[in-house]
């Protein structure tokens, strides 16, 4: 009875705009299509597909076999190499995101008190972001190179005895935190752009309230910029997450070895494990070692952190959701 | 109580004005001696890559840093050493590709994304962030799978054909352009009778094609920088390798003096900074958009 009722109502509405929603609604999905497809055959399979090789052992060459929770034990428990990876990753996240985001948000607070020469000067901050990785690490391996690179030349005049950067465990993780902030240029653009939007009234109001500059960087600047800043760091963390090519043509240039090729695996992570990222692990496990199965449980850990992290970004940056609104 | 209500701000201001005109003069010596400081960090790297390139081989082994002869040559070495040219042409093979499926694939779905009204849009939209952010590692296994089972392992048509099925990021920055376009254009045009496919045609690509070219460049400029993809790949089939894994190994497989390694290394950077230093506006403003705006 209710159900002809809802019925009813739906035969009401007049087949002339039912036949207009019709076509709407295939005009969507039309214009939709590639990305739909994509989303299933390049996601939607594969993220199904690792859930599904994380219970197996698979080397590519003989079939997939159930396994159950080994590679998930394997991981936790006999592993040792994975804790090492992940400490790596856990540095890196702590310590050069953080760095990083401050030094671009002292570029960009440095360029917005510049009275003149603030296209030149964001340009100079921005190039270097610009290198291609692989081209910028090699450079910072060669510059900082104990012997004879120029880093050291530098440090040596001003009577300080430089480490080994790339070539020293120890040191292995500050050099590529260098190279990070060498490339802080992206990140200050946000911030720029940012910190451009606060209102000039806010000023005035703290100038006549007598706010020196610290006041009014804390009280005004970082309250209004911090939600850009929040999605600077969530971002800065997952993009950490993957961490790989700077590491892994760090390690192959300074240890003078190839890293690529199967052979090459064994490279990665030089000198001694300190530049082993997780990312770089799994690749190693995966793809240097054929332990497609255990890669997969790898795989799916990071899965869960990252899905983590992105749903946090997406719950504190509504801004990238709506845009404008709802132009149609 | 009126007159010291006056004269209160007035005696903060002298003194504020005082302290300001003192500070204004160290904020000015501290700020350009750490923006000369800063832009000697920011370029330096440059530069001495750049004289290491036309150094000797047995001079960039050495702590003196002003090239004693200027080898010209050396660049010209950088394509004797090792097949470069091969390699360019298989970079040049994927982003160019990629570029252009990209476009072909992506412009539709950010249209959809942006100007078509339709129910549970904005839930959609978040699965195309969530794909943008997830790192790619997370997909990889059974991707390598799937592509070993078609026998494409070994060339750059893995990381080239998902292009032709939209790319998440191009996606989301081609959506955050067309939402600035004002309403009240595409309205004329459906009012002087376009439908959808010809409102995009006529009015947004013309209108959009600063942002296209933006675009464009970043997915161009991504797969010139991939290094992750082609290792995964093309690791074992030197012939397909990209300029990024043969740079990469440009020492330890061709067994290259530094001098030339940083001519090659310097080459691989000035596309990019080239067509930063013309198409400026566009790059920032991209970047811009890629952030929240508050």
């Amino acid at each position: 009875m209710t159900i002809t009722a809802t019925r009813g109502t739906r035969v009401d509405v007049p087949a002339a705009l039912r036949k207009k929603r019709r076509r709407h609604r295939l005009v969507v999905l039309a214009f939709l299509a590639p990305w739909i497809a994509g989303f299933l055959m390049f996601f939607g399979y594969p993220f199904v597909a690792t859930v599904y090789y994380s219970f197996t052992r698979y080397d590519l060459f003989t079939p997939p076999e159930f396994v159950g929770l080994l590679n998930y034990e394997f991981m936790v428990k006999d592993d040792p190499t994975v804790r090492i990876a992940v400490r790596n990753t856990l540095w890196l996240v702590a310590l050069m995101v953080p760095a990083k985001i401050l030094f671009a948000l002292g570029l960009a607070q440095i360029l917005t008190r510049l009275k003149s020469g603030v296209g030149f000067w964001r340009s100079v901050f921005y190039l270097p972001a610009l290198a291609p990785p692989v081209a910028a690490t090699i450079a910072f391996v060669f510059l900082f190179n104990p012997e004879y690179g120029v880093a050291n030349a530098v440090l040596g005049v001003f009577g300080v005895d430089g480490p080994g950067w790339f070539t020293d465990p120890d040191w292995s993780k500050p050099s590529l935190t260098l190279l990070a902030l060498w490339g802080a240029g992206d990140v200050m653009i946000i911030l720029l752009a940012a910190l451009l939007d606060v209102p000039r009234d806010l000023y005035d109001a703290a100038d006549v309230d007598g706010a020196g500059p610290t006041q009014k960087f804390r009280f005004v600047t970082l309250p209004t910029i911090s939600p850009v800043l929040g999605f600077a760091a969530i971002t800065g963390v997952i993009q950490t997450l993957q961490y790989f090519t700077q590491a892994a043509v760090a390690s192959g240039v300074a240890s003078n070895r190839a890293s690529t090729g199967k052979g090459g695996s064994d490279v990665l992570g030089f000198p001694e494990q300190s530049t082993l990222t997780y990312p770089l692990w799994l690749y190693v496990r995966g793809f240097g070692q054929n332990y497609l199965g255990y890669a997969s449980a790898l795989a799916m850990a990071l899965l869960v952190v990252a899905f983590a992290l992105t749903v946090l970004m997406l719950w504190r940056a509504p801004a990238l959701m709506g845009g404008e609104g709802e132009n149609s | 109580m009126t007159a010291t209500a006056v004269k209160a701000p007035t005696s903060a201001r002298v003194r504020s004005s005082r302290n300001a005109r003192r500070e204004s003069f160290l904020f000015w010596v501290a700020r350009y001696s750490l923006l000369i400081a800063l832009g000697v960090m920011f370029l330096g790297p440059l530069l001495f890559v750049f004289l290491t390139s036309v150094m000797s081989g047995q001079q960039a082994l050495t702590t003196d840093y002003w090239p004693n002869s200027w080898n010209w040559d050396n660049y010209a070495k950088v394509f004797t050493e090792a097949p470069m040219v091969r390699h360019l042409g298989n970079t040049m093979l994927y982003a160019g590709l990629a570029t252009v499926f990209m476009l072909i694939s992506s412009i539709g779905p950010a249209y959809a994304f942006s100007r078509l009204r339709w129910r549970g849009r904005n839930k959609v939209f978040v699965l195309v962030l969530v794909t943008m952010m997830l790192p790619p590692q997370v997909t990889v296994v059974p991707m390598y799978i799937l592509w070993t089972d078609w026998g494409l392992t070994g060339s750059l048509w893995p990381l080239i054909i998902p292009n032709l099925f939209g790319d998440a990021f191009s996606i989301f920055l081609l959506r955050q352009f067309l939402l600035t376009i004002p309403k009240e254009y595409t309205d004329a045009a459906k009012v002087d009778g376009c439908n959808e496919f010809q409102v995009l045609w006529k009015v947004i690509l013309p209108m959009a094609r600063p942002a296209i070219a933006a675009t464009a460049m970043f997915m161009f400029f991504y797969a010139w920088n991939d290094y992750f993809g082609p290792l995964l790949y093309t690791s074992e089939e030197r012939d397909n390798w990209p300029l990024s894994l043969a740079l990469a190994s440009f020492r330890g497989q061709y067994q290259v003096d530094w001098n030339i390694t940083m001519a090659a290394t310097l080459l691989v950077m000035m596309p990019v900074m080239v067509v930063f230093f013309f198409a400026q506006k566009a790059f920032v403003e991209g970047v811009t958009l890629t952030g929240v705006k508050g």
